[in-house]
């Protein structure tokens, strides 16, 4: 035990002695939160749009201004023919032209029917999508439709009333910087001392391979914790987003998850000859499908059929469901068993192949 | 120039020779460009929606019947318990309720008005959002159609909407989110190979065996560039050929405008690589270095998420961003077939950005301690 | 021996933070000699040596090498001079000829002198018809003399040697130091560092470092003379207690 104990000093040393590093590892999760909380959101405000208005009556008038009151838009060029649409979007960077016919006013009055245009700018589609619904939702509620009978949908947002982009982000944020702390970390340390040599001379002293394991990733769990620890908290104080469920449980899925990254990290190091293999394998294994897959950005429910199936073994994505039972909408052990079990499975798999590998190896 | 010829040969030779990185650097991105490109669209289809339905009557029939023909929406059980569709929610078997009440019909047709219920898991607030309009529409256009069939409607006033979408008029969301992951791998390769491959060189001492030669600072650094801008215009040209072979990618604009912009672009990410290796001593710290700054870079430039929608500040810091430019750049030309007179601000920041950073990577670099 | 001095070095200190590396180092090299630098592990050898070599600049008195001053001509210097450090440093993923084909461009040398030269050397070591293997395959006592060979290559007026011999069988330390001397028959000046004590009785003249300061200067033979015993060993012995 105390054999080990040093052992785990020793890999404290290592990471701590590197100032940068050790920066980086506590000052990654609060930049992330900070950009996630702040700069990563799908919802639209103030899109600047050009107006064509071919009538400029008090309608059009009226129009532009319930458009401009939504928040949704701002107003940066008006525009004076079609001619100018096409510069609009490529030099004026507008989202979307909206074109109010001739005699709109007149036409909206005697014919019962005006015409507007929205001309969207779709090499963003999601963009382009979200602007044109939401401007003709605001025309459609103009005028005698918008009276208060017929059937009408009263609204409740549970678990977000706010309607807080950042909700989302969350889990997202955790499940990443869990898994590149622990994963990335591990697996390029490991691997650096099977560059170096120094892991031969690890394996010849009486620590036994377990130790050894266990002596690497401890700091990294320990750190992991502070991770979360930093991330709850923030989210907390700076975003006003409460742990709903149980700590206990909430904090032991986090350590879980840091397991069975850190066993992932373990899996790349056997197979990486290199710090630099081991980087790219992380880098590519984790990252963008980590990002994309995951659930947290894209929604996996819109994804074709295939990706549904591979983001099954995407690990993040349970983890990400656990989060948000358990973190927003208070659900407890009875509500993630399932999920808890597939993080388990996830980690015996890992465990168990890492361990083949290294066995084989030991025998080379 | 005989030297500088001398120090690409030598790069290109150890690179070829790495038959392990050589698939992880070709072959893995272009799975991963193919493959993820399907995952990130915005487009809300089948939000699961559980109906408790109380009313049981026509108008909550055609109702449903509306949302089952709806693309938007797919409806689960029909349930008729307030509570368990609650239940629901919570344990994620749902997106969405819709609860009708028990007089619903009645109601509406003795008072003109009445109320359903809309519980939406507002975790993902935008989607929440989305289906909440969606579902508002649908139960507008029943009403309509509900008066219509019992002739209370006359000659209503509307304004009609017709949206045209331009330059991608099938909304093809790939022909937006090919040309971003493909930015991010192009730049993770770039960034990380140069950076990497110089300081391996100063860890196993090759670097010092190199220091003592005459060998210029200039010279070296550029024999560190030159081998990953060919590689990263290489890697470009494989995704975008990927893109226009699998997924019909269009190419608007001039290719060569998007070359030129993609070389300077390049040097600007493989100096800020070389930077951060020149004043790094182990590999470890150039990867945590260089990811943490990726990471932030890559989710600022809008490749997810526009940056339009960004909060000031987030746009401010984006001037120090190269991801940024080249993320606008390149939808530009290929989407809009912007010309290089419109992307002239673009081009200039990436400019001084490649000088900056080149400059900084040659001074900072010391043969001598 | 002619007495052009290639290598001159007056009061020479070098500090990193509060740690004196080097404390006030004085002497001088003679035009194709070889001269030995000895001491303990940590006496200040490498750090004097990289200065030399331009790898690491003085924090304060005047060096100069090959006619030049290092803190003011570093490059110059480089030019000049041959370096094989302690640490096997040549590229392992690139073959023998490649190696030697990339660093004689950098020294500026031309294709027919380097194919006549690099053919020539390699014939000597044996190593010609093998110099389409990969570096990485040989091992470490070929490697070093691969290195110094590479060293030499571009014919340089000094060569300086961290520890060439360090961790290889004494047969290969043999011949390493035959190829020493031949080198420095050819007019180059050899400047080693060593611990070996039996190595210092093979130089022309000795410095023996401790504590970042030199304890004796002069050939092995007068050394032995003023400790009066008998062998180099010995010599370090009585300088370390």
């Amino acid at each position: 035990m105390n054999r080990f104990l040093a052992f785990v000093k020793k890999e404290f040393l290592h990471i701590f002695r590197d100032v940068r590093t050790m920066m980086i590892l506590f000052i990654m999760p609060i930049a992330q939160i900070l950009i996630f909380g702040f700069a990563i959101t799908t919802e639209i405000k103030n899109a600047s749009i050009a107006i064509l208005d071919k009538s400029k009556d008090e309608v059009t008038r009226e129009l532009t201004q319930k458009l401009l009151a939504s928040d949704y838009y701002t107003v940066s060029d008006y525009l004076s023919s079609e001619a100018e649409i096409e510069s609009s979007f490529t030099k004026g960077r507008n989202k979307m032209v909206v074109v109010y016919e001739p005699q709109f006013a007149q036409n909206y009055e005697k014919n019962g029917v005006a015409k507007v245009q929205l001309l969207c700018d779709a090499s963003d589609p999601n963009t382009a999508r979200i602007l044109s619904q939401y401007a003709t939702g605001i025309f459609a509620s103009y005028g005698e439709m918008a009276q208060s009978n017929g059937i009408q949908a009263e609204v409740r947002m549970y678990y977000n009333e706010n309607l807080d982009g950042f909700y989302m982000s969350i889990p997202g944020i955790m499940a990443m910087i869990l898994m590149l702390v622990s994963a990335m970390m591990t697996s390029i340390s490991i691997t650096r001392e099977k560059e170096l040599g120094s892991m031969e001379v690890l394996l010849i002293s009486p620590l036994k391979p377990i130790q050894i394991i266990f002596g690497k990733v401890t700091p990294y769990i320990l750190m992991a914790i502070v991770n979360i620890l930093s991330i709850l908290a923030l989210s907390y104080w700076v975003f006003n987003v409460p742990v709903k469920g149980s700590m206990a449980l909430l904090l032991f899925e986090c350590i879980l998850f840091t397991v069975l990254a850190l066993s992932l990290g373990i899996l790349i190091s056997t197979v990486a000859k290199n710090q630099m293999v081991a980087m790219f394998m992380s880098l590519f294994a984790l990252m963008l499908p980590v990002i994309l897959l995951s659930g947290f950005i894209f929604p996996i429910d819109n994804m074709p059929l295939v990706l549904q199936w591979l983001s099954n073994i995407i690990p993040p994505k349970w983890f990400i469901i656990i989060v948000k039972t358990i973190m927003l909408k208070g659900g407890g052990l009875a509500h993630v068993w399932k999920e808890t079990l597939i993080l388990v499975a996830f980690i015996v798999v890992f465990v168990g192949l890492s361990v083949k590998k290294f066995n084989v190896r030991l025998q080379d | 120039m005989r030297i500088l010829i001398s120090l690409l040969q030598k790069e290109f030779l150890q690179i070829f020779r790495n038959k392990t990185l050589l698939p992880l650097i070709f072959v893995l991105p272009l799975v991963q460009l193919i493959v993820l490109v399907n995952a990130a669209t915005m487009d809300m289809k089948n939000i699961r929606i559980t109906v408790v339905d109380m009313n049981l009557s026509s108008t909550s029939r055609l109702l449903v019947s509306k949302l089952e023909a709806s693309p938007f929406f797919e409806v689960g059980d029909m349930l008729i318990n307030k509570q368990m569709g609650i239940d629901y929610l919570q344990d994620n078997k749902t997106d969405i309720l819709l609860y009708m009440p028990q007089e619903m019909e009645q109601t509406l047709t003795k008072e003109g008005v009445v109320k359903v219920q809309i519980i939406a898991d507002a975790i993902d607030a935008s989607k929440a959002q989305l289906a909440f309009g969606y579902l508002t529409n649908i139960i507008q256009e029943t009403h309509m159609q509900v008066m219509l069939e019992q002739q209370k409607l006359q000659n209503v006033k509307r304004i009609s909407t017709n949206s045209s979408f331009w330059f991608n008029p099938d909304l093809n969301y790939k022909y937006y989110m090919l040309p971003g992951v493909l930015v991010i791998l192009v730049t993770l390769i770039g960034l990380f190979l140069s950076a990497l491959n110089l300081v391996r060189e100063k860890e196993i001492g090759t670097a010092e065996q190199i220091n003592v030669t005459p060998i210029k600072k200039y010279q070296f650094i550029l024999g560190k560039l030159i081998p990953f801008l060919i590689i990263g215009l290489f890697e470009l040209t494989l995704g975008l050929l990927a893109g226009k072979l699998i997924y019909g990618l269009p190419f608007s604009g001039s290719l060569l405008v998007l070359y030129s912009f993609a070389s300077i672009y390049l040097i600007a990410v493989l100096g800020l690589g070389l930077l951060i290796s020149t004043l790094s001593q182990t590999q470890q710290q150039v990867m945590m270095v260089s990811f943490f700054f990726m990471l932030i870079f890559i989710l600022l430039s809008g490749a997810f998420t526009a940056v339009e929608n960004m909060p000031e500040l987030a746009q401010k810091l984006n001037v120090f961003n190269p991801v940024y430019y080249f993320m606008n750049a390149i939808r530009m030309i290929l989407i809009k077939g912007a010309v290089f007179a419109e992307l002239a601000s673009e081009f200039r920041s990436i400019s001084i950005y490649a000088c900056i950073s080149v400059t900084l990577a040659v001074l900072s670099y010391r043969k001598t301690n | 021996m002619e007495n052009e001095q290639v290598i001159i070095v007056r009061d020479l200190v070098k500090k990193f933070g509060d740690f004196t590396a080097n404390a006030g180092l004085n002497f001088h090299v003679d035009k194709g000699e070889i001269f030995g630098f000895l001491g303990a592990n940590g006496a200040g050898k490498t750090t004097a040596m990289r200065i030399l070599c331009g790898l690491s600049s003085p924090t304060s008195g005047l060096v100069e090498v090959a006619g030049y001053n290092v803190k003011t001509h570093a490059e110059e210097v480089k030019k000049r001079i041959g370096y094989m450090s302690q640490k096997f440093s040549l590229f392992e993923d690139l073959t023998i000829w490649e190696n030697m084909r990339f660093f004689s461009t950098v020294y500026g040398m031309n294709k027919t002198a380097f194919k006549e030269r690099g053919e020539m050397l390699l014939r000597k070591l044996e190593l010609f018809e093998k110099r389409n293997r990969l570096v990485s395959t040989l091992s470490l006592g070929w490697k070093q003399k691969l290195a110094f060979t590479v060293a030499i290559l571009h014919e340089p007026s000094i060569v300086f040697l961290d520890e060439p011999t360090g961790g290889v069988d004494p047969i290969t330390r043999r011949q390493f130091w035959e190829m020493i001397y031949e080198a420095a028959d050819n007019g180059i000046t050899v400047f080693v560092t060593t611990h070996y004590m039996d190595e210092a009785e093979y130089c022309n003249r000795v410095t023996i470092m401790v504590d970042g300061r030199i304890d004796a200067l002069d050939t092995p033979a007068k050394l032995k003379e003023k400790y009066q015993v008998n062998s180099m060993n010995d010599v370090f012995l009585a300088l370390a207690r």
